[in-house]
């Protein structure tokens, strides 16, 4: 079983509303010094895979395909292999 | 006395706007049916409507899930055949991530949800959506959405100007669609998206028609592509 962790970001050219109004708030909360704010999306996703190589290319073609919109959003991932959760004998 | 004109507005989990929707329809002798989103097939319509509302919850991104609903292939083989496909609000955002019109639609500039009526110009009135309306009139639609904010790579954007596809345009940029953006069309001009709402503007006891001229267009060029 493999476990990947997908962040997803705007593409640097994109407006990021929230992250905007966020960088606005920490201002006002008096951090000085803050330069830029962009919120993104987490996902993590549990999936069986023959090898790590066909697990990339699993997590690369679901990504691609819904995870995020190709012509404003960014991604990258980690992965790495986990055992099965041992079940009570 | 029907017109013989056969519309399928599509229902998804969470359409909110479907019975708006069939009813200005059917207010232009349109015989439409809702049609659910779990189906596959869908022959015998000249036009397929995608209403508004919160398909899937909006989880996501708007219109992520519901491009993945097994009436969306069928949809696409409509759109190949040159059926007429009208997206409203959610049903453009769906269109645009079925990859059905170029583009996306991303969360207002000013974060929040607006829910007014705001004035809409006539961009391009040569296309089977806006016929009826005049080149550059102002009209008044209601818009309600928290996702309008229209965008596409700047090539993109240059080949909707010069190929005339950008149908309608927000007077007053209200939500930081570029080039104040506010519907358009593919390239064939068949597949048709727009976030401000015509079918909240046909009946005078909402206190706004603006929404007529629209209705009317597309029934005139269903009848004229029929009559050949």
């Amino acid at each position: 079983m493999y476990l990947a962790k997908i962040y997803v970001t705007y593409k640097p050219s994109i407006l990021d509303p929230q992250g905007e109004v966020i960088k606005s708030a920490l201002k006002r909360m008096d951090y000085s010094g803050i330069e830029k704010v962009s919120q993104g999306k987490y996902f993590e996703v549990k999936f069986n895979a023959r090898d790590v190589d066909a697990a990339a290319q699993i997590v690369e073609s679901f990504t691609d395909a819904l995870l995020i919109n190709q012509n404003t959003e960014t991604y990258r991932y980690d992965l790495t292999l986990v055992t099965d959760e041992v079940k009570a004998q | 006395m029907m017109n013989k004109i056969r519309a399928a507005v599509i229902s998804f989990p969470g359409s909110n706007c479907d019975d708006d929707m069939l009813y200005a329809l059917q207010d232009f002798d349109i015989d439409a049916d809702i049609v659910d989103a779990r189906q596959a097939s869908l022959s015998g319509y000249n036009a397929i409507l995608l209403p508004g509302g919160f398909s899937y919850g909006d989880y996501l991104r708007t219109g992520a899930i519901a491009r993945f609903s097994p009436i969306m292939s069928a949809v696409a083989q409509a759109a190949n055949e040159g059926k007429l496909i009208v997206g409203i609000c959610n049903g453009f955002q769906i269109l645009t991530e079925a990859g059905l019109l170029p583009g996306q639609l991303l969360m207002n500039e000013r974060p929040g949800f607006i829910c007014e009526e705001v004035a809409i110009t006539v961009a391009n009135h040569q296309t089977s959506f806006s016929s009826d309306y005049a080149q550059q009139e102002t009209v008044i639609l209601p818009i309600a959405h928290g996702e309008g904010n229209y965008y596409a790579d700047p090539e993109t954007l240059e080949r909707l100007e010069q190929h005339g596809q950008v149908v309608f345009r927000y007077a007053q940029n209200v939500n930081g669609s570029l080039n104040n953006i506010a519907g358009i069309m593919n390239e064939k001009g068949n597949v048709f998206g727009m976030m401000p709402h015509p079918e909240r503007a046909v009946d005078a006891l909402t206190g706004n028609t603006d929404g007529r001229q629209f209705f009317k267009s597309i029934v005139n060029s269903i009848l004229s592509t029929v009559a050949k």
